[in-house]
């Protein structure tokens, strides 16, 4: 049955304003003024240069992860160690710059590096959730889930013990790196690298390319859709599989390393900030394609930046932001399954 | 019952599925309802048992209009349907299977309904035990329980789709005695098929849908070409049975041991000569589906050996298989064999194998379209494959193996498929035989194996028989040897 075209503009509409209305009717429960709060996540979002950069630096890393997930969604995989691959991919950074600060390695050659360190330590903390299934029979959810927190432990072990600063371990992270080796940002406060964004944009694409436009892609979506028919049209499944995984955890790795080399400027506890499922999220929201994922994921960075002043404006708690796109993505998943139903009225019931 | 069906229309979409049908069924009588995929029978079939509410038209029982809402619905008015894939629970016990559909009680009493379960089952003479396990039933026998467990719940019309797929031929006439048996007894009952020979030797009157329309109905003595004419609108021809010089050794299998769950083959040997065609006979799950995927590298032997071409290729994997040219086609079309949500296009793409990095669309479009066209597919190149029909599904198929292979393995290349597609893809197939591709293949159907084969191969619960010559094998024969007699003489002969 084919989609009468002005009923998925509709639904998806009817959606966003059903998770307003839902978060509207949360903020009223708990009697803080809504307007005022969406008046303050916008301001906070877009109300300056500054936070307007802010916004920027939350989506490179949100748009990476996004990017590698959408390799691994087109494969039928749930890729939900993301989390634990970008903290690989910092992890491997971290220790990259350390070897090298204060070698005789040029500053700029040694951030390449530890970039590409990143990116290998996120490739294999990828694989491992991959060869975990394609040898172990493991499920990549459970595989991932476990190796999260691997990858959480590993990082604190780190930071509280062998890369501790000098005299006292702290929640703050490794001692920061000297300046010269961090990415060049447009200014000496701002964590605002433009080179990062540019990293971010290619990623997009070639995975907006490379799932549209190659045989690669097209094998991916093959094996993603149904693997029996996939190996029996010649495709060998079992090392797409793999691939996808490699090529997930790159993007996430080489988020973790922006995150280390563009924003902390050392490992902390927390580097994952999360934007490994805020981008499950994301690709969940855009349908699993790599069109609209730019957008989105600007939006949900300019949400999660914009809700920061929240606590110190309104009194309120930042996870407003996380509120908002949780629902969000409910409804908008919940609008899918009605108006396919909708389509199907008449039809056969379950 | 008296079933009556007025003025039926279902659409779907831009689709006429039902145009208009109006059928009448007096009780103790055999309907049955002929028409090739996609005529309009299964969505009658569904609005009659409630999975499915007409656009407009009235359903009367007995005289007095109902409105069908949900299968259950259908089965509290009498109504029950026999689908062509049993719907029980495999890991139940018959019993459990049985009250699993009643409704009620908070305790179900199974002392009592297992009394009655022996009690219908003695009755039409079916061996159940209703403490058995519904997986350990065949289908003939998962049919038996089915319809024992419609008699129980108080079903007093029947609706039995394509109830012949997939049963033997001993199967098939306990099934026919037990519903001419029911209809003596003042049951309704429908038959759906595409076999117009079950339809002739079962039904008290048949009618013929075509295009969502009711084409005719008939009485007996039935006119086989006056079926087959409403049912297609004209006359197809059969094709002959076409002999072709052979060629070299394809396939070879010697000493071929092989393990499954419920049975072992030993020491099968086979050798397959370029352009001959093998049927392989058995009721399901009697070791012949395995014995395709071990030819295919798709089941790894415990013994014994299959060469391809001279070439020892026992443990290779199935892609290795590919290389030299074999090909397989499996009898789950859309589960194993096409990708949903693909394109046809795609799918030309995807077994055309390409090594590069881009796509080139537009060379592809021109592909995909020139193959659709011979092979005579109804679709465009950017349909999704399961919005073919089943038939076409089956063409797709065809269309996407390579133009030099030397051995095709299909199951059951035609289950499901109405005449017309039949012919089609047997004559496509044909004609990849006269190049001097070999083909195996398994049916159930042994009005095909006989047809089509040069030489049968027989499974019998892991037993196999010689290679038998299509020519000299009887219907009647074959059907006793599926059934797992007359196989002594096979065993005397090795002995001798």
């Amino acid at each position: 049955m084919r989609d009468s075209p002005g009923l998925k503009p509709l639904f998806r509409t009817a959606a966003v304003v059903l998770a307003l209305t839902l978060t509207t009717l949360v903020l009223l429960a708990t009697k803080s003024p809504p307007l005022a709060a969406y008046a303050s996540i916008a301001r906070g979002a877009v109300g300056s240069w500054s936070v307007g950069s802010d916004v920027l630096v939350a989506w490179v890393p949100l748009l990476l992860v996004t990017s590698g997930l959408l390799v691994t969604f087109t494969v039928g995989l749930w890729n939900i160690g993301i989390e634990g691959q970008i903290t690989s991919g910092a992890v491997f950074t971290t220790w990259a710059l350390r070897s090298f600060q204060g070698g005789s390695l040029d500053p700029g050659l040694a951030i390449a590096f530890a970039v590409l360190a990143g990116m290998a330590g996120g490739m294999l903390w990828a694989m491992l959730v991959g060869a975990l299934k394609t040898f172990g029979g493991v499920n990549e959810i459970f595989g991932g889930l476990g190796l999260n927190y691997v990858a959480t432990a590993v990082n604190l072990w780190l930071i509280f013990g062998p890369w501790k600063r000098p005299g006292v371990a702290s929640m703050s992270g490794t001692v920061p790196f000297g300046r010269s080796y961090w990415l060049p940002t447009v200014t000496e406060q701002s964590r605002f690298a433009p080179i990062a964004v540019v990293i971010a944009v290619v990623a997009i694409a070639v995975v907006f390319v490379l799932i549209q436009g190659t045989y690669f892609g097209l094998r991916l979506k093959a094996v993603g859709r149904n693997s029996r028919a996939a190996y029996l049209l010649g495709i060998p499944t079992w090392q797409y599989t793999m691939v996808s995984f490699a090529i997930c955890g790159l993007f996430a790795g080489l988020a973790g390393a922006i995150q280390v080399t563009a924003v902390y400027h050392r490992l902390i506890p927390s580097i994952s900030s999360g934007y490994g499922y805020l981008g499950l999220m994301v690709s969940m929201l855009v349908n699993y394609s790599a069109a609209l994922a730019a957008p989105v994921a600007l939006f949900f960075a300019a949400l999660n930046v914009g809700s920061i002043q929240l606590p110190i404006i309104l009194k309120m708690d930042s996870s407003l932001a996380g509120v908002l796109q949780g629902t969000l993505v409910l409804f908008v998943l919940l609008a899918e399954g009605v108006r396919s139903r909708v389509m199907k009225k008449g039809g056969s019931r379950p | 019952m008296l079933i009556e069906l007025r003025d039926i229309c279902k659409t779907f979409g831009p689709v006429r599925a039902n145009a208009g049908i109006s059928i009448e069924v007096a009780s103790a009588s055999i309907l049955g309802i002929l028409g090739e995929n996609g005529a309009g029978k299964s969505t009658l079939m569904k609005i009659l048992s409630g999975f499915q509410l007409p656009d407009s038209g009235s359903i009367i029982l007995d005289g007095e209009a109902a409105t069908i809402r949900s299968p259950a619905d259908a089965l509290a008015r009498g109504i029950g349907m026999l689908h062509q894939d049993p719907l029980d629970f495999p890991p139940l016990r018959l019993v459990d299977d049985i009250i699993l559909g009643s409704k009620g009680r908070l305790r179900p009493d199974r002392r009592r309904t297992a009394k009655e379960f022996r009690e219908l089952a003695s009755r039409f003479e079916f061996d159940l035990d209703p403490e058995a396990y519904v997986d350990a039933l065949t289908v003939g026998e998962r049919q038996q329980l089915e319809i024992l467990r419609l008699l129980w719940l108080g079903a007093r019309a029947l609706i039995l789709d394509e109830p012949t797929t997939g049963i033997s031929l001993p199967q098939k006439e306990k099934l026919f005695a037990t519903i001419r048996r029911l209809a003596s007894e003042g049951m309704t009952v429908l038959f759906v098929s595409h076999k117009l020979e079950d339809v002739e030797s079962l039904c008290d009157r048949a009618v013929v849908l075509r295009q969502g329309l009711l084409a005719g109905s008939e009485v007996p003595p039935f006119d086989t070409r006056r079926l087959i004419e409403l049912m297609f609108g004209k006359e197809v021809p059969q094709s002959p049975h076409l002999r072709i010089a052979r060629g070299g050794e394809v396939l070879s299998a010697r000493g071929l041991c092989l393990d499954s769950l419920r049975l072992q083959i030993k020491d099968l040997d086979l050798s397959v000569r370029a352009g001959e065609v093998i049927g392989l006979a058995g009721m399901e799950g009697s070791g012949q589906a395995i014995f395709l995927a071990s030819c295919a590298g798709l089941a790894r032997p415990v013994a014994g050996s299959v060469r391809i071409e001279e070439r020892e290729m026992t443990r290779a994997s199935h892609h290795d298989f590919k290389r030299e040219g074999v090909a397989y086609l499996p009898a789950a079309r859309l589960e194993e064999g096409l990708v949903p949500g693909l394109t046809l296009e795609e799918h030309f793409i995807l077994a055309e194998g390409r090594r590069g990095l881009f796509i080139d669309r537009r060379s592809a479009e021109i592909k995909a379209a020139s193959r659709i066209a011979s092979y005579n597919i109804k679709g465009r190149p950017d349909s999704p494959v399961e919005e073919l029909s089943g038939g076409n599904q089956q063409r797709a198929l065809l269309a996407l193996l390579r133009d030099d292979l030397s051995l095709i393995l299909v199951e059951h290349p035609t289950r499901g498929l109405d005449i017309e597609s039949t012919i089609y893809i047997w004559s496509k197939l044909k004609e990849r035989c006269a190049q001097g591709t070999a083909i195996v293949f398994i049916s159930s159907d042994l009005d095909e194996i006989l047809q089509y084969s040069d030489r049968v191969i027989v499974f019998f619960a892991g037993k196999v028989s010689p290679p038998l010559a299509a020519e000299s094998l009887g219907v009647e024969e074959l059907g006793r040897l599926i059934g797992g007699k007359g196989w002594e003489k096979f065993e005397e002969a090795v002995r001798a």
